[in-house]
């Protein structure tokens, strides 16, 4: 390590004001602050500081999504062999396959957002912040598989520039940005995000894997369900099936074995990265909790009131709650600490809302098939104003204490 | 009568190089003290001596521009050896050479029963600045009306040294100093204390007995949860070492200027307790003291969270009775610190070992740890801040220079010290507890 660092420190002053490289001032001083530990020290208020940093936040939320990552790529893998109709699996190939698939797509993610973040903070003098490590890697986790990399790159950057920068950087946004990056693909580009071709991957990657015969449909269960016309809960079991016609139960749908987009599929993978989120202290208990009581409390009144003409509706909670993105958006994306609510009463009202309106658009909205990401946009808009009422509150309870 | 409170959003830092032994006390003679004007936010100095000239213990070396009747007076008889000025002029410190014992000695008849002759007798002594009011945590206004009188019967600041028993002349200087600041207010004289504290039977006094981690030994902390300040009021602060000094000056008419300071941290060889004058030169005080480790050395004037950085040739800064030495960190070159996974780091997040290996102590250095950033977490502050305060929005409503809004969110219950532990917690290492002092400041500008 020594080295290592010899060499940064000789690197240093090209990258000083007047050095020949300062046009890349942020980008070494990302690195050298990555490597080492900043030698800064307090110069005013408390002389010492807790040991955690926005780095090693950025890198636990990361941490938490590995098991979905990881599990997307062999999922990615299997939904492929079996749409070209294998009936062989062998484990390390199918990981391969979703490896090699998603990685040019988290390569194209992380190219874009983090050279916009570079620049502008070599543009505002700045140092690089990290919210984007986490961005980078949940975009391509929330977008169906078969996205192409432009559109990835197009909607990253827009949603980087326009949503992030524009507002001052990480920590000002207002809303997600990794979900705005998949309202504008979901927007822009409707047939490239959603119906039956895009879930499962369909070409062959370097050589692994197989063509898919011509007709191929890969429908999410959810996509099934927005086509099947059920009219009762048994009908509707009916519909949903996995690639190879076989009925699908809730197990099946809690580990997560069938199409979608590629990190979202697995609510045990999710469970295990809320653990790790939850365990350490970084996402806040309160949102995710009332995620899902709101998204349970929804689902019931759906199920009660449950109309053929939203077959949705005669879906069972454990079923509502395992399927689509809305596990994911609960534990990866309703938690973003900047765009979620800041006060602890805010914070339950908010995740519960959440919750409802996710079920709420998915039920009754024949339009869209998901709704955890349009619930959690709606919700971060209103995020403020939840707050804004309870700090009002205190400050009522400031204002009578001043007339008594 | 008493009240009991329990201080659950707090936190005690396990910190190395605490005092074992607090009952023994080691005699630290100083040759010369300073007078920082600094230490008294709110006042202007205005010199009353010159550069050679000879004071007494207890004379006034300067007093408030605005409000004359605020005297600081030297800690020490003896020789005014400088006035030391920096940028514009502005008064640093006044170094005094001790020698001699000549103390300056009041008049103290009636100081029990009328409350202007009290007042001008705290204001003589330069008992009156080692005050501080909410709101603004300045030294008091001299005309505004007190309220209710706070004291903090110890201290919970990490490594400070709380003890628990009181002497006989304590005991009766206690007595007498809320004798006499009770006439001072129409109000209450609250007083904390740990529930180790037996303090003698108090006329006049509500003690307020507070069990929990730090802050619950902060003023701010005793008056947020007992009777919080709303606009317009203002209350008077004080710490128990001020009120002895109060009740033994009522009592003798002689300010006596000897204190205890403890010294702590994990840099000090033996951490001990010693005896020696206010505005002490830290030269003296930690003589032989330090570890010789070729380590860069921080030296605190106080504790870890509120305390003043102090050149190795400084000295001691009121109202501190502690000096705490740790690493400075600079000279450490830590390779990604932030993937660390080591038993020896200290935090409050669960992400670090530390917290499931039990009680262990932790000897930090005085690096930030990371680099500064916008407030992302959220809910971090509220955790080590047992006030009616919702600190992030406080925080940005100061940023803003926003009054009305600070106003609202409880500016005026608070002084910079509230949010040091907030400071400390911090993943974005903002500068909380400056941020709090601009936001004081500006707002008695623009109000006055």
């Amino acid at each position: 390590m020594k080295s290592l660092k010899k060499l940064l420190d000789k690197a240093r002053p090209a990258f000083e004001p007047g050095g020949k490289l300062h046009a890349f001032h942020s980008v070494f001083d990302g690195f050298d602050t990555f490597l080492f530990t900043p030698k800064e020290t307090s110069r005013s208020g408390v002389h010492i500081h807790d040991s955690m940093d926005s780095k090693r936040t950025m890198i636990i939320v990361i941490a938490a999504l590995l098991p979905c990552l990881l599990f997307g790529m062999y999922n990615t893998g299997y939904q492929h062999w079996i749409a070209t109709g294998a009936t062989e699996f062998p484990f390390w190939q199918l990981f391969f396959y979703g490896f090699l698939a998603v990685l040019p797509r988290i390569a194209v993610s992380y190219l874009v957002g983090l050279g916009i973040e570079f620049t502008v903070a070599q543009w505002r003098k700045e140092e690089i912040q990290e919210g984007f490590l986490v961005t980078g890697i949940l975009i391509p986790m929330i977008c169906p598989i078969e996205t192409p990399l432009w559109m990835i790159a197009v909607a990253t950057a827009f949603s980087v520039i326009f949503v992030k920068e524009v507002f001052g950087g990480t920590g000002y946004n207002i809303f997600n940005v990794a979900l705005v990056t998949r309202a504008f693909l979901f927007f822009a580009y409707p047939a490239k995000m959603s119906g039956d071709s895009v879930f499962v991957a369909l070409n062959p990657v370097f050589g692994l894997g197989g063509e898919v015969a011509d007709g191929f449909t890969g429908a999410t269960p959810l996509g099934q369900i927005a086509t099947s016309g059920a009219t009762s809960h048994s009908e509707l079991a009916q519909a949903m099936t996995t690639l190879t016609h076989e009925p699908l139960s809730t197990w099946d749908m809690f580990l997560g074995l069938i199409p979608g987009s590629f990190g979202e599929t697995s609510t045990l993978c999710i469970l295990i990265g809320a653990f790790i989120l939850l365990a350490t202290g970084i996402a806040s208990w309160r949102i995710i909790l009332s995620v899902f009581a709101g998204g349970a409390v929804m689902s019931l009144i759906a199920n009660w009131g449950a109309t053929p003409t939203y077959p949705a509706s005669f879906l069972s909670v454990g079923d509502q709650l395992c399927l689509g993105g809305f596990a994911f958006a609960a534990v990866f994306m309703a938690s973003d600490p900047v765009t979620s609510c800041r006060t602890n009463t805010g914070k339950y009202i908010y995740g519960f809302l959440v919750g409802v309106f996710a079920i709420l658009i998915r039920t009754y909205n024949n339009g869209y098939p998901e709704g955890a990401m349009l619930a959690v946009l709606l919700m971060n808009a209103f995020a403020p104003l939840i707050d804004y009422c309870v700090v009002e509150a205190n400050v009522r309870r400031r204002m009578r204490r001043t007339r008594a | 009568m008493s009240i009991g409170i329990k201080v659950k959003r707090g936190l005690d830092l396990r910190l190395e190089g605490g005092v074992a032994d607090t009952s023994a006390i080691t005699a630290k003679p100083t040759r010369t003290v300073a007078v920082i004007p600094d230490d008294f936010p709110g006042l202007v100095p205005k010199m009353d001596v010159r550069e050679g000239d000879r004071v007494a213990s207890g004379q006034p070396l300067f007093h408030d521009k605005a409000r004359p009747s605020i005297k600081v007076c030297s800690p020490a008889s003896g020789l005014v050896k400088a006035v030391v000025r920096g940028e514009r002029r502005k008064i640093l410190r006044i170094e005094v050479e001790v020698d001699g014992s000549v103390s300056t000695t009041h008049d103290t008849t009636g100081v029990f029963a009328d409350a202007s002759k009290a007042k001008s007798l705290l204001l003589e002594s330069g008992l009156w600045a080692m005050m501080n009011q909410r709101p603004y945590a300045i030294v008091p206004d001299t005309e505004a009306a007190i309220r209710d009188i706070f004291i903090s019967g110890f201290d919970s600041a990490p490594l400070a040294v709380a003890p628990c028993e009181l002497s006989d002349a304590g005991k009766e200087q206690m007595k007498a100093g809320i004798r006499l600041l009770g006439l001072l207010t129409k109000g209450k004289v609250y007083l904390s204390r740990r529930p180790c504290q037996l303090f003698p039977m108090l006329d006049g006094a509500e003690t307020v007995t507070i069990e929990g981690p730090h802050p619950s030994g902060n003023t701010g902390t005793l008056i947020a949860l007992t009777k919080p300040v709303n606009k317009g009021e203002t209350v008077l602060c004080l710490d128990l070492p001020t009120l002895l000094r109060i009740g033994a000056t009522a009592l003798t008419g002689i300010v006596p200027m000897e204190t205890t300071v403890a010294l702590t941290g994990s840099e000090i060889k033996e951490p001990k307790m010693v005896s020696t004058l206010i505005g002490a030169s830290i030269e003296a005080l930690l003589d032989g003291e330090v570890k010789a480790d070729g380590k860069h050395h921080r030296i605190i004037s106080g504790n870890v969270l509120t305390g003043i950085t102090t050149p190795a040739d400084g000295y001691l800064h009121l109202p501190y009775t502690q000096v705490t030495v740790i690493p400075e960190g600079d000279d450490v070159d830590e390779f990604m610190g932030w993937a660390s996974v080591s038993p020896s780091k200290m935090s409050v997040s669960r992400s670090f070992p530390s917290w499931f290996l039990g009680k262990r102590l932790f000897n930090p250095d005085a690096r930030l740890l990371g680099g500064r950033r916008a407030m992302i977490m959220s809910g971090e502050y509220d955790k080590v801040m047992p006030m009616d305060i919702l600190p992030e929005y406080l925080i940005k409503a100061i940023l803003a220079r926003d009054i009305d809004r600070m106003e609202q969110l409880g500016i005026y219950e608070v002084a910079p010290e509230d949010f040091a532990l907030a400071e400390y917690a911090d993943t974005s290492k903002l500068e909380l507890q400056k941020i709090v002092r601009e936001g004081l400041d500006y707002l008695r500008k623009e109000l006055e």
